[in-house]
């Protein structure tokens, strides 16, 4: 290594380069750290200082004045896995990532496919599809909720129109997850739409020409040629899609406050209530690294899955 | 007389528009689909523009009868959305350039430089990654209170400034540059440091113009961490002040979707000026793999 890098600088001028030799090899050595170190300093102190201390936190009885409680072993742990709250703030999240997962990434491919043109049109589609995805999820919450109203709602509206009974979207139990997920898939399928069309736009018009003279029609072309080669980008998008459902807490919180009776409480929500309403920082750490453990395990398990099937060229 | 006819007749060439059925569907669907993501924007924004009566009126009204900016009047005189504004700015313009700033040194350390636990510090990063910063917030919470930054810019700012996939894509992108301009310039006396940023910068533009963009929007629109390190509501941002207020609006539909408008339309306006290079930006992320 030490040899290495005076070699590589002995192509500057002569000068320079014998300065830096008799000056610091050290120097040399060890500068491409100064480039890393502001990040990794960022990082240790924001990233993995609270990590560990999060676990560590877990066997404490810690209340949120920040005095360390009482050593507790695996206290926590143990009424983490008894709490019939855990396990069911779990299954919510779950469905909602069940529910959101699949429209968020067929929706998406459409959206992609449709919007691939050029000119005012494609443009105009570019702009409408992608729009939510910038606006902060108050907005976004605070939009649904007014258009989930019974009687004047533009939801209810349409279905009184259309000679349907009215629904209370947000207050009835088994409603109020999918008026989540309608609304989460309206805010944020425009990312997953723009990874779609960046994919898109990466083909090379050559394959379609070929495909063309070959006599190729558009159906073929798109069940022949772009789905297959979209397949690696749809990887992709299933594996950040799933994580990101799970980690759902903004909207829910915002639109639901996790309710009708805890029926839309995702994980979460349950982790920031026993934190900072109930003042349990051990018990939500706890309950936090369970979270953590189910979100590496996913994305073990996908990575697993999907790089499995690479080359489809 | 022949000048005038002559461009008509070189200009018709063999293109001719070939309105197939599957176009024109898929034209009138791509339509469809925009109209209706875009109903619920013109819905709030139609909301916000009526006076509070009309907006609970049934069967529902789409335009205004008297169009007014009472609503917008009445949020900005009694609320703090102003001050809000100034704070979700200040907020993410600091997360923005900082990530960015610290996101570059480090892609250039991991892509071009050889120093020892190299590998390891990369591994440790990508790690990181995996790291939901929904764990983060309890610990984070304490930590912020024992360095006496609740309420303050930085503790909203320099936890979001953290962004390993950032530099994970920035690396990558270096990594596909040649490493021909950069001995280039080192023959022309470039130290490192001006090597990033007369080098590496200008070459990556498209890419740090997208990071950077998708930056701000996640600054401006990040919920969770400012809603649990700011209680002072002078120190809120718009997310958060947004939230903390919608209680207390009462039945006043109209302002609340002034609000939701004021709060949504400047990143509206900023995708609508730089949409080309966001699409652009996402194509050379190397997300194709």
């Amino acid at each position: 290594m030490a040899v290495q890098t005076p070699t590589r600088t002995t192509s500057g001028t002569p000068t320079r380069s014998a300065r830096s030799e008799t000056g610091q090899p050290w120097k040399e050595r060890w500068a491409g750290l100064f480039f890393v170190a502001p990040f990794l300093l960022l990082f240790a102190v924001f990233l993995l200082w609270p990590t560990f201390s999060g676990l560590w936190n877990s066997f404490f009885n810690t209340s949120l004045s920040g005095i360390k409680g009482e050593f507790l072993g695996l206290q926590n742990w143990r009424e983490m896995f008894g709490d019939p709250a855990v396990w069911s703030s779990l299954k919510n999240t779950f469905v909602f990532t069940a529910m959101s997962t699949p429209p968020l990434v067929v929706i998406a491919l459409v959206m992609a496919l449709l919007a691939n043109r050029r000119g005012l049109l494609g443009w105009l589609l570019r702009f409408s599809y992608f729009a939510p995805f910038v606006l902060p999820a108050t907005v976004v919450s605070l939009i649904w909720v007014w258009i989930y109203q019974p009687g004047f709602g533009l939801v209810n509206g349409l279905l009184t129109a259309g000679g349907f009974a009215e629904i209370d979207w947000l207050n009835t139990e088994n409603r109020a997850m999918l008026a989540v997920v309608i609304a989460t898939v309206w805010w944020t399928v425009g990312f997953n739409f723009l990874l779609y069309l960046a994919a898109l736009q990466g083909i090379p018009a050559q394959i379609y020409e070929a495909a063309a003279i070959d006599g190729a029609n558009g159906r073929q072309k798109l069940f022949r040629i772009t789905l297959p080669l979209l397949s690696r980008t749809t990887g992709l998008i299933v594996v950040l899609q799933l994580v990101a459902s799970l980690m759902i807490f903004d909207q829910i919180y915002l639109m639901t406050d996790g309710g009708p009776n805890y029926a839309t409480r995702p994980i979460v929500q349950y982790i920031y209530q026993n934190g900072f309403t109930n003042y349990r920082i051990g018990y939500a750490s706890a309950i936090s690294y369970l979270f953590f453990v189910i979100i590496v395990i996913v994305s073990i398990l996908q990575f697993k899955l999907f790089s499995g099937r690479k080359e489809v060229r | 007389m022949t000048t005038m006819t002559l461009p008509a007749t070189t200009r018709s060439g063999p293109v001719e528009p070939r309105w197939s059925f599957p176009k024109v569907a898929s034209v009138v669907g791509a339509v469809i689909l925009a109209v209706i993501w875009l109903a619920p924007l013109l819905w709030a924004l139609d909301t916000s523009l009526k006076p509070e009566p009309e907006t609970t009126r049934t069967p529902i009204t789409w335009l205004p009868e008297a169009p007014t900016l009472a609503a917008y009047q009445g949020v900005i005189e009694q609320g703090d959305l102003l001050r809000w504004f100034l704070n979700s700015t200040i907020v993410a313009v600091l997360v923005t350039a900082l990530t960015l700033l610290v996101s570059v040194l480090a892609a250039y350390g991991f892509s071009r430089t050889e120093f020892p636990g190299r590998r390891a510090l990369f591994g440790l990063m990508i790690a990181g990654i995996l790291v939901p910063p929904q764990v983060l917030i309890v610990p984070l919470f304490q930590e912020m209170t024992s360095l006496r930054l609740v309420d303050t810019y930085w503790g909203i700012v320099l936890p979001q400034v953290v962004a390993p996939v950032m530099v994970f894509v920035l690396k990558k992108f270096f990594d596909g540059i040649s490493r021909d301009y950069e001995d280039a310039a080192r023959v022309d006396g470039a130290t490192r440091w001006r090597i990033v940023w007369s080098v590496m910068v200008p070459m990556s533009r498209p890419i740090l113009v997208a990071v950077g963009i998708f930056t701000f929007i996640g600054a401006w629109n990040n919920f969770l961490w400012p809603f649990i390190v700011t209680t002072d509501p002078s120190m809120m941002t718009i997310p958060v002040g947004l939230a903390n207020v919608q209680g207390s609006y009462g039945l006043r539909y109209a302002q609340i979707m002034a609000s939701a408008v004021l709060g949504g339309l400047p990143l509206l306006i900023v995708y609508a000026l730089f949409q080309r290079n966001v699409i652009r930006g996402v194509g050379d992320a190397g997300i194709k793999g």
